[in-house]
């Protein structure tokens, strides 16, 4: 038992980028147990996909045709078979949204510890997994017990699989029991008259504005320098700017020339949506605040002392 | 219905802080309610004051301290709480498993129709309790719910998933299920002081393994933190010194090289 399984991902007919960086990450565990590593893709153009994910290190790929879209049922079903099937140490699955809608509950059901969000993994005797706590304010080592796990990997963290691989592709069988949760479609957000996608340069406000009232400050600096407004999760949730207006992991993906972010920490999921900009700029007051790690330039302070200074520079 | 939310109370650091071992010294964290939470305890109050919920009914894991946290979930509308804690709880790391034979436990005593939790706890992050929990009752389930509209006489919970990059998947869950409410789904309200008054009255019942019907073994751990440390900062930033009007001065000329707002 040193084999290990990967599950591809993929949304309306294209794989998901995290599927070879999971690949990436499985291969790593594999050669750490001496194992093959076997990677399942579950539903939509299989056929395709099993072309798509025989990249270098692959070494079995098993198709599973049943249905079109993700489906925690199908995939729970299908991961627990063929994970018992190839007698599978470990299951490496992207800590995703879909991810996590059906990894916890595999493990459960394959009766075997379950570790989220990983940025890094040692096999030695056993399983240490790299993760963060507390607001990625500090990193911990994990120690696993048993030889068995379900494993989610944070995006980001390991390069995405490449080349040509010489993995054998079979149809595999798998019972799949009747759903009680039905996807029954799928809807765009955050249309709306601005695409912040577009933009040269966006001033991006995070929860260190504070008060609602506050945002006509950031919006000022916006017009003294000519850019668009954008935000972090946090002022969207409050409704204080419409959902169009959120950078992130589950808003838009931007990528302008500069990037100033303005009372935003830089949490992970933040990063994800503009660590592309060719030049980012941060003001916060935190000198910890993870911003600054991504940041070309930074200044420590108080946005509310800081941003009025830079308008009247523009003004 | 009755609608069970798992509430957490959770730590989070100061500015500063300094670690012992492989924790956040005691004194530089602050406790609260789990942000995710704040949202689910206002999915189930919206519920309970729409009618379709006749009960809610909030579930916490953690020492007498987290009572102060279960209180504001009191007081911005749930019933009643439960709150679960044991010595053979108490030092460890205590990984998905062991959460959910508590939860079990409660939910086997309380017969939900509905469990509501956020979607992940805002000091650990795993966000697979819930799912877990799900599979181990038998209770169908979604995560990363930011809509929620149950229709009780049908028995289904009609949600949209948040997926990645402004894409919302569109479900229908049948109950009874588990839901992991993500934060926007709602605007959480400010307990009132009627609420706050009202909260001091309601019951917080406390029980122990053995009143759940567990032992130490079934909240045995297969998780341990080894370390704990401060990640090495990555940055190759140009921090720009001096008060808000040097630093400001500075910034603006490295916008105006960039040609922003020239």
């Amino acid at each position: 038992m040193a084999d290990v399984l990967v599950a591809a991902e993929h949304r309306r007919g294209a794989l998901r980028d995290v599927t070879y960086e999971a690949i990436t990450a499985g291969r790593e565990l594999a050669d750490a147990r001496g194992g093959d590593l076997h990677v399942a893709v579950v539903g939509g153009d299989v056929e395709g996909f099993a072309e798509d994910v025989n990249r270098e290190g692959v070494d079995a790929i098993h198709a599973v045709d049943d249905g079109e879209e993700f489906d925690h049922n199908a995939y729970q079903a299908a991961v627990s078979t063929l994970a018992d099937r190839i007698d599978a140490s470990a299951v490496v699955l992207p800590n995703s949204v879909n991810g996590l809608d059906y990894a916890p509950a595999l493990a459960e059901d394959l009766g075997v510890p379950v570790v989220t969000d990983a940025v890094g993994i040692e096999y030695d005797d056993g399983l240490t997994v790299t993760r963060e706590m507390y607001g990625s304010k500090v990193e911990t080592t994990v120690d696993v017990a048993g030889d068995r796990f379900v494993l989610t990997v944070r995006g980001g963290e390991w390069p995405p699989a490449e080349g040509v691989g010489d993995a054998t592709v079979e149809a595999a069988d798998v019972d799949i029991p009747e759903s009680g949760a039905r996807v029954t479609g799928f809807e765009e957000v955050g249309g709306g008259d601005v695409d912040i996608a577009d933009a040269d340069v966006l001033v991006s406000v995070g929860r260190g504005i504070e008060e609602e009232e506050n945002l006509e400050l950031v919006e000022e600096l916006a017009d003294a320098l000519g850019a668009t407004l954008s935000a972090s999760r946090p002022i969207v949730d409050n409704g204080w700017l419409p959902k169009n207006r959120q950078v992130g992991q589950s808003g838009k993906v931007v990528t302008p020339d500069v990037y100033i972010a303005v009372g935003i920490s830089g949490a992970v999921q933040h990063v994800a949506g503009m660590k592309g900009s060719d030049t980012i700029i941060a003001i916060n007051t935190d000198p910890n605040a993870p911003i600054f790690d991504i940041a070309d330039y930074g200044i420590v302070g108080d946005l509310f002392d800081v941003v009025p200074e830079l308008i009247d520079e523009f003004a | 219905m009755k609608v069970l939310v798992t509430v957490k109370e959770v730590a989070e650091a100061d500015d500063d802080f300094a670690i012992e071992g492989t924790d956040i010294a005691e004194s530089d964290l602050e406790y609260d309610l789990n942000e995710w939470d704040d949202y689910a305890v206002e999915a189930a109050v919206q519920l309970a004051e729409a009618g379709i919920a006749d009960e809610v009914v909030t579930v916490t894991v953690g020492p007498e301290r987290a009572e102060e946290t279960i209180r504001m979930a009191l007081a911005k509308g749930a019933d009643r709480a439960v709150r679960v804690w044991d010595e053979a709880l108490d030092g460890g790391f205590a990984d998905v498993a062991s959460k959910v034979a508590l939860f079990e436990a409660v939910v086997d005593e309380e017969e939900p129709d509905l469990v509501l939790g956020g979607v992940q706890a805002a000091d650990t992050g795993f966000g697979a309790t819930g799912v877990a929990l799900a599979e181990r009752i038998g209770f169908e389930h979604a995560a990363v719910v930011n809509h929620l509209d149950v229709d009780a006489d049908a028995g289904v919970a009609h949600v949209h998933r948040e997926l990645e990059g402004g894409v919302e998947e569109l479900t229908d869950v049948d109950l009874p299920a588990v839901l992991t409410v993500q934060t926007g789904i709602n605007e959480p309200r400010y307990a009132s002081l009627r609420g706050i008054r009202q909260a001091q009255r309601k019951e917080i019942a406390a029980k122990d393994l053995s009143d759940l019907g567990l032992t130490a073994d079934d909240v045995e751990s297969a998780l341990t933190i080894t370390e704990m440390y401060e990640p090495e900062s990555e940055s190759d930033a140009e921090i720009i010194e001096g008060d808000a009007g040097e630093s400001a001065g500075r910034l603006a000329e490295v916008l105006r090289d960039k040609g922003v707002g020239a």
